[in-house]
């Protein structure tokens, strides 16, 4: 019997997340409503119906999301019966009298890392499970699959634990949690394969649809929401778009597009000679070495 | 389409990197600005030549001092092949790193300089390859370009490497010979060396085969999850989860568990709750008896026909990776499959030099990335299998009680 390569990075997936379940007292699986941790739901149903999750789903929501992953994650929350728990950045930024950043290209996405440390301590949680892959940018290349995080959530790239084989060891102390990645291995084109394969169903936004956008330093911005604050040189235009990954409306690009289908997603993809996140995301083009210092501050 | 995992151990003078930008650059996995970021990245620096090592080196660190530290992952995929490149360093301060790196590759890339021949870092490297149980090497004899491409300087070099294979227990070798920084021989033939009449490198790793490298006779099942929705309808289900690390199983099947010892016969399958008829490594499944068991996260389900060493005294090779030292009397948490117990250092049999497969015995403490034979006993006995011959089964870690942290491989050997 020969396994596909889906196969064995499914079964992979699989293995890690009831790791998860059998090592830690109080998980949770990071959902956002963006494709990877779609994936990552479609393969906790398999890990562990009939049963229930051993965690529940929680999202980060920094007030500046998109309106369709947002109708996506409450409908799945609801559809598959589990529990779904969501905190502001917004609360974070009043309770704590956060500084917003503010001026042209300002995001809240480095704020949702207080936010995530307090839903972390407020649940106690001492796992995460999120759907970052090692394809995605060179610091996370070198992450293990459990990445032990001190209190503050830093991930220090020097002291890594050893990871052999499939033993995953999840032993921390009190205060530590553990970000769990069940599909490093996966690159992006695996997940849509997988996507495709399983027939899982998406946010209408990664398919091609007439959208409002910004021309903004040669990227295509959204307008959603009143996010982005327009500027006098930023030209207004209507473009056939889709969205090749789903974060936070103020550093995510839309990409000119036709694909109305998953099979012509794909086709696009594949052709592509830019990046995933090189095409769509303005928050690691800031420096080299943007992600190794956003993970040390403990950004996922 | 399977997968390949290989490993490329080395550091930027060795070539190893050049050698991975040059497969990725060349089978064109590499994007349109990634490779502007390299562009950039190479004008700061003095030639201006497009330097496609820098592909490769990920933290500030690494950059900095133009060595890789940790393992990286980078992924590129064929039309035939998708590969995972493990990408370790070379220094013998990081072994750690590559031991941690190989235990889960088919296939390791050892490189040699054309202009040194077989020198201590490929002695080093291969002991590594051969002790982590990786089923094909690649002696990959590289800067070819700076020997005029000889083909003598290769055969000895060849000759040289077959001697040292000898003594270790590696089971394919394949000699390539290259320029990395040319893209001789490694994705397009070399021009330069006719005489050369086999593979290229991308051509070996897409066509060796590695199905055969599948353990399907010792059939393998830690436990890692109990799956019980206890729900009206569901009352009475009782799922066991985990993923087969070996061998095959069969509805029907006879099996035994361990530590217990207690037997039943296999009632379902299931993966994603649908029926299956049979199961085999590496399958992530759901596992049904025919009789009430006890079995918990930690048991072993294997079938009765092929059973695992169970003993509370055990032989095994280990690496250490923990800046503390490994004495004698010193105690750990022994972690096989997903099976913990305590466990206290016997005996360090002997200490093995990594550079010259030296044996050295009277060692009476093991510090950072030293390799040794050593006896451990356990709380409670472990089952598994001998490392030569289930690498799944057969490896395990060591776990400090106080830091928590894993702080030592295990190839178990046997009972001692």
């Amino acid at each position: 019997m020969k396994l596909d390569y889906l196969d064995q990075l499914e079964s992979e997936a699989i293995h890690i997340m009831r790791e998860v379940a059998g090592q830690f007292e109080r998980p949770a699986l990071l959902f956002s409503g963006g494709k990877d941790s779609i994936t990552l739901v479609h393969l906790a149903l398999k890990a562990f119906r009939p049963g229930k999750f051993p965690f529940p789903l929680v999202h980060i929501d920094t007030g500046h999301n998109f309106q369709e992953a947002l109708d996506y994650r409450d409908a799945m929350a609801e559809r598959i019966g589990e529990k779904l728990i969501v905190r502001y950045v917004e609360d974070t930024i009043r309770e704590k009298k956060l500084k917003e950043p503010t001026g042209r290209n300002a995001t809240r996405n480095g704020l949702q890392t207080f936010t995530l440390l307090d839903t972390i301590e407020e649940f106690e949680f001492d796992a995460c499970i999120g759907g970052a892959r090692r394809d995605e940018e060179k610091a996370r290349a070198k992450e293990r699959v459990f990445s032990v995080r001190d209190e503050f959530g830093s991930w220090d790239p020097k002291r890594q634990r050893p990871e052999l084989w499939n033993l995953y060891n999840g032993r921390i102390h009190k205060g530590e949690n553990v970000r769990v990645f069940p599909i490093s291995n996966w690159t992006e084109l695996d997940v849509w394969n997988y996507i495709r394969r399983e027939k899982i169903q998406l946010p209408s936004i990664y398919f091609a649809h007439d959208r409002e956008l910004l021309i903004r330093d040669g990227k295509l911005m959204a307008t959603a929401g009143g996010v982005i604050k327009p500027e006098a040189d930023d030209q207004r235009v209507t473009r056939r778009v889709r969205f090749r990954t789903v974060g936070d409306i103020s550093c995510t690009a839309a990409s000119e597009s036709t694909a109305e289908t998953l099979d012509a997603v794909i086709d696009e993809i594949q052709a592509t000679r830019i990046s995933e996140r090189g095409e769509t995301r303005m928050d690691d083009q800031l420096s080299e070495a943007a992600m190794e210092d956003r993970k040390k501050g403990g950004y996922f | 389409m399977d997968l390949l995992r290989f490993i490329t151990a080395g550091s930027v003078d060795d070539g190893k990197s050049t050698l991975i930008g040059r497969l990725l650059y060349d089978s064109k996995s590499i994007l349109a600005d990634q490779l502007e970021a390299i562009e950039r990245a190479s004008k700061s620096r003095d030639d201006g030549e497009i330097d496609l090592a820098l592909l490769t080196d990920g933290l500030r660190s690494e950059r900095e001092q133009g060595i890789t530290i940790d393992v990286a992952y980078r992924y590129f995929q064929t039309p035939v092949r998708k590969f995972i490149i493990v990408d370790a360093p070379g220094h013998i301060q990081y072994t750690r790193n590559m031991v941690t790196g190989a235990s889960n590759c088919q296939l390791a890339i050892v490189l040699v300089d054309a202009r040194h021949g077989v020198a201590e870092q490929t002695r080093r490297h291969s002991l590594i390859a051969s002790l982590l149980g990786i089923p094909h090497i690649v002696v990959a004899i590289n800067k070819m370009d700076l020997v005029d491409y000889s083909q003598d300087v290769f055969s000895d070099i060849c000759i040289h490497y077959a001697e040292l294979a000898q003594k270790l227990n590696v089971k394919h070798v394949t000699y390539i010979p290259m320029s990395a920084l040319n893209g001789d021989n490694v994705v397009d033939r070399s021009e330069s060396m006719p005489w050369y009449e086999g593979q290229t490198l991308l051509e070996h790793l897409e066509t060796v085969e590695i199905a055969d490298d599948l353990n399907l006779t010792q059939a393998r099942f830690p436990v890692q999850y109990v799956i019980r929705p206890q729900t009206p309808e569901l009352h009475d289900y009782r799922g066991y989860a985990g993923k087969i690390t070996s061998g095959q199983f069969r509805k029907g099947d006879a099996i035994t568990v361990f530590p217990s010892g207690e037997t039943s016969t296999i009632d379902a399958i299931e993966i994603a709750e649908t029926e299956l008829e049979e199961a085999a490594t590496p399958m992530s499944v759901v596992m049904h008896l025919a009789t009430d068991v006890d079995i918990s996260r930690g048991d072993l389900i294997v079938r009765s026909d092929s059973q695992p060493l169970s003993s509370q005294t055990v032989e095994a090779m280990l690496c250490w990776m923990d800046s503390k030292e490994f004495k004698v009397g010193n105690k750990y948490v022994l972690q096989v499959g997903t099976f913990r117990t305590r466990c206290s250092v016997r005996e360090i049999t002997y200490q093995v030099n990594v550079n010259t497969y030296e044996q050295i015995e009277g060692v009476q403490q093991l510090r950072l990335n030293d390799l040794a034979k050593v006896i451990l006993r356990t709380a409670q006995p472990i089952s598994f299998d001998p490392y030569g011959t289930n690498r799944a089964s057969g490896g395990a870690i060591l776990i400090d009680e106080t830091s928590n942290v894993t702080v030592g491989a295990l190839m178990l050997v046997g009972e001692a």
